[in-house]
């Protein structure tokens, strides 16, 4: 494959980011398709639009999602990349590797496909980026045969569950995120393969409130971790934070001069519901009061800790804005246990309700936060089966428009209007 | 062995999902997994985290393009055989951490990546920039209204001393999606770039009766404004197909992604929209959703200078006068849209004004307000 003049694209391979094109250029002395990609992403910045066809529909048998279909609209011009589907392999739950693991996939994509990837695609899998047809079941066999290795999710499926890195590294986490996130891709491995939902479906699993996947912004169903006790605190921790012995925000803002940490102004005021007071240099917390908000704790992290009794947060039906506009995820379950002895059965219990009535309720193209908005959060806290509860707002309605229930009205609905006539004159 | 296409059902395994994650611990990690006490930023882009058992895990955290090859990939993993005995994770925002269980054997690790180029910057800690979220734009996308990692690569240039460093009031989340389906979802980033569309579809009468089921065509339309119509083809016969009241059209995309046959894109219609103030983390104040802040700015690759510019801009706006840990959605609100839109010098134009449902929820219903210039 010949290269081609990239004057517009090769401007990109100045700067102190790293470049993808030298990327791409490094790639096509091994893999000559790449020559093709990047002559190809010129014609597009000089054409300031895109050169790929709408949809093509591909994939390997017995799946109905992981791989997506591409072709171009030039194919003569950039035979390399005529078809360029993108196989999407499902992460290991929160992207560790092992660089013998991962040399696999770079070899059996090399051979297979482009070479290039996206570590990782917006919802989380390993993207392997550009193959034609007759690649993809050669590319399967081999990779469930020679890596033990499954595709991910796409279409109106369950997509690739994903989840911070959890106790894995961090402080925070209040559930076990991973084997959460993998005991339900292993669990719904036919809902991740098989599209059989009116529209997507995503998981996602964040340790704490600080929700570094973005589960409440981008998923179906969230899994945020929470406690329900107290803050554990160390008062001598405390003082050392006081005392300036440690940087406050485990040093987040050490590259400017903030002045002297004062816990007043960065904790205390800054509380969202204040309900933390110095007695003396004694910290005390109202947990009573408390949202859990993880402020105090990310600006404390020796001195503060999550408290013992926890579990999960479940919040439901987030979304981008195509097309109603964009929806957080409605907090529905406030504490759920969350327990890798039981097979998380409370968490699978919950999944199940939802997925039992989105699939009968939800019309096609609908996410189930659209459902929810379309039908009622009042209907589905009754599908959940939960306790109604004043969490579950943030302030009650203000329109009086209730939708009364024939039974909840004394009498019922039937009256006579001859009846009424009697005692009212027209 | 291998693949035999005579008869493709030999032998086949589906549904064994993903290898285990615990195979791909590093041991310091699988000893303390669940363990961890505290942590702290020893500098931008290294990170300590101390367990009760006193193991202290390093990290060294750097930045990546989302677009890589398996080139490159091999030479992360010759850095983690040499350093991290064959271990290394990547981040929810395209970062790559090394990790390694002594202090001892951090310099080393720096010193191998600071040696390869520019291809490891370290960063992306802390009160800074750190990587941008993205999508795949004119790479691989087939509905994109400006390309994806073309700008990112362009912002990151400019941002670079951000993701190196931890001066910003709070960290700063960069996002972008390629078009209004927003795969990247940055529907809730400090700063995001949207590729949106201003021209109404076309609609190809020669393919639409092969291509689309008219009534999902239809039914495509959050606003109503497409309906069944009779079109005649370049044959000049009547077709089944569609017509788009086009005053009515937002440039969703959506009856595109229906039904190939009405395309939107277009060098001149297409650009980037900035919005910014969203938060996800619900620490301090409750997540936000990003605003809409400048509607349109054109599509000019390679460098896309006036998308570039502005959100330095915003930026640095921000960094001056934001409070310490205030996120920028949290200081806008804090001083005011109103404010914001002054001090930025950004032009408050009747784009940024909700007409879309549920619009009302963002009208200002208080006598509450700043006299800024833009009342004259």
């Amino acid at each position: 494959m010949p290269k081609h003049d990239t004057p517009m694209i090769d401007e990109l391979e100045s700067g102190p980011w790293p470049s993808f094109v030298t990327d791409l250029k490094r790639q096509a002395e091994k893999s000559p398709q790449c020559w093709d990609i990047l002559g190809k992403m010129e014609l597009s910045f000089r054409d300031r639009i895109t050169h790929w066809k709408h949809g093509g529909i591909v994939g390997v048998f017995g799946y109905g999602g992981g791989i997506v279909g591409r072709y171009s609209d030039v194919p003569e011009q950039y035979p390399g990349v005529a078809h360029f589907h993108t196989v999407r392999l499902n992460q290991p739950s929160s992207k560790f590797y092992t660089t013998e693991k991962l040399r696999q996939v770079c070899d059996l994509w090399e051979k297979r496909g482009s070479g290039m990837t996206n570590m990782h695609g917006s919802t989380g899998d390993l993207v392997l980026l550009g193959t034609t047809t007759d690649q993809l079941e050669p590319l399967f066999y081999d990779l469930t045969h020679d890596l033990n290795w499954d595709l991910g999710g796409s279409g109106s499926n369950l997509r690739t569950p994903s989840c911070c890195l959890g106790k894995a590294r961090c402080e925070y986490s209040c559930i076990d995120t991973q084997a959460l996130c993998h005991h339900l891709t292993m669990h719904y491995q036919d809902e991740i393969h098989r599209p059989a939902f009116p529209y997507k479906f995503k998981f996602k699993f964040s340790g704490c409130p600080n929700d570094c996947v973005a589960a409440i912004a981008r998923s179906d169903f969230a899994v945020i971790g929470t406690w329900r006790d107290d803050i554990r605190i160390d008062q001598s921790q405390v003082k050392g934070y006081l005392n300036g012995d440690y940087a406050p925000n485990a040093g987040a803002h050490s590259g400017r001069d903030w002045g002297k940490f004062d816990i007043e102004k960065e904790v205390l005021d800054l509380c969202p519901t204040g309900c933390m007071r110095m007695n003396g240099e004694e910290l005390q917390i109202d947990n009573s009061n408390c949202t859990r908000c993880m402020h105090c704790i990310n600006v404390m992290p020796r001195a503060l800790r999550p408290g013992l009794e926890q579990g999960a947060t479940i919040c439901v039906g987030a979304k981008a804005p195509i097309l109603d506009g964009a929806q957080f995820a409605t907090m529905t379950i406030p504490f759920l246990k969350v327990d890798p002895d039981n097979e998380f059965e409370e968490v699978v219990e919950v999944i199940e309700k939802i997925w039992d009535w989105w699939m009968e309720v939800g019309k096609n193209r609908e996410r189930v936060g659209e459902t929810i908005m379309r039908i009622g959060l009042p209907t589905f806290l009754k599908v959940m089966e939960v306790d109604v509860l004043p969490q579950h707002i943030k302030e009650p309605r203000s329109n009086p428009y209730v939708f009364w229930g024939e039974d909840e009205v004394e009498g019922g609905w039937d009256r006579s209007v001859v009846e009424f006539r009697k005692r009212h004159a027209q | 062995m291998g693949y035999d296409p005579e008869n493709p059902m030999a032998d086949r395994i589906t549904d064994i999902g993903p290898p285990h994650f615990e195979q791909m611990f590093p041991p310091v990690v699988k000893n303390n997994y669940g363990k961890w006490l505290y942590h702290e930023i020893l500098e931008p882009g290294v990170l300590m985290h101390k367990s009760e058992t006193g193991d202290e895990c390093y990290t060294v955290r750097v930045g990546a393009a989302r677009l890589i090859s398996v080139e490159h990939i091999r030479e992360l993993c010759d850095v983690a055989d040499a350093h991290c005995d064959g271990h290394l994770r990547w981040t929810t925002r395209n970062n790559v951490e090394f990790m390694v269980d002594a202090k001892a054997k951090v310099q080393p690790l720096m010193d191998d990546l600071k040696s390869r180029g520019n291809k490891f910057p370290i960063g992306g800690t802390g009160a800074g920039v750190t990587n941008i979220v993205h999508t795949q734009g004119w790479m691989h996308c087939h509905t994109p209204a400006t390309d994806a990692s073309g700008v990112v690569k362009a912002v990151m240039d400019e941002l670079f001393d951000y993701f190196t460093s931890m001066t910003l009031p709070a960290q700063v989340r960069i996002a972008l999606a390629c078009c209004l389906n927003m795969c990247g979802a940055v529907h809730a980033s400090d700063i995001a770039i949207l590729g949106v569309h201003r021209k109404p579809p076309m609609i190809d009468y020669d393919q639409i009766s092969a291509v689309c089921e008219i009534p999902l065509a239809v039914s495509a339309c959050p606003l109503g404004a497409i309906r069944p119509a009779k079109g005649t083809n370049s044959a000049g016969e009547e077709v089944k197909a569609v017509a788009v009241k086009n005053e009515r059209c937002m440039f969703c995309g959506n009856c595109y992604t229906m039904c190939p046959a009405m395309p939107l894109a277009d060098p001149d219609g297409d650009g980037i929209a900035i919005l910014v103030g969203g938060k996800v983390s619900n620490s301090k104040s409750m997540p936000k959703f990003s605003k809409l802040v400048i509607p349109f700015l054109p599509n000019t690759p390679p460098r896309w200078p006036e998308t570039v510019s502005a959100i330095k801009n915003i930026l640095e706006v921000y960094a001056k006068n934001a409070r310490k840990y205030e996120r920028v959605g949290e200081w806008a609100e804090r001083i005011g849209w109103e404010k914001f839109f002054e001090i930025t010098g950004i032009p408050f134009t009747i784009k940024s004004i909700d007409d879309y449902r549920l619009a009302y929820d963002t009208w200002r219903t208080t006598t509450q307000f700043k006299f800024t210039s833009h009342i004259k």
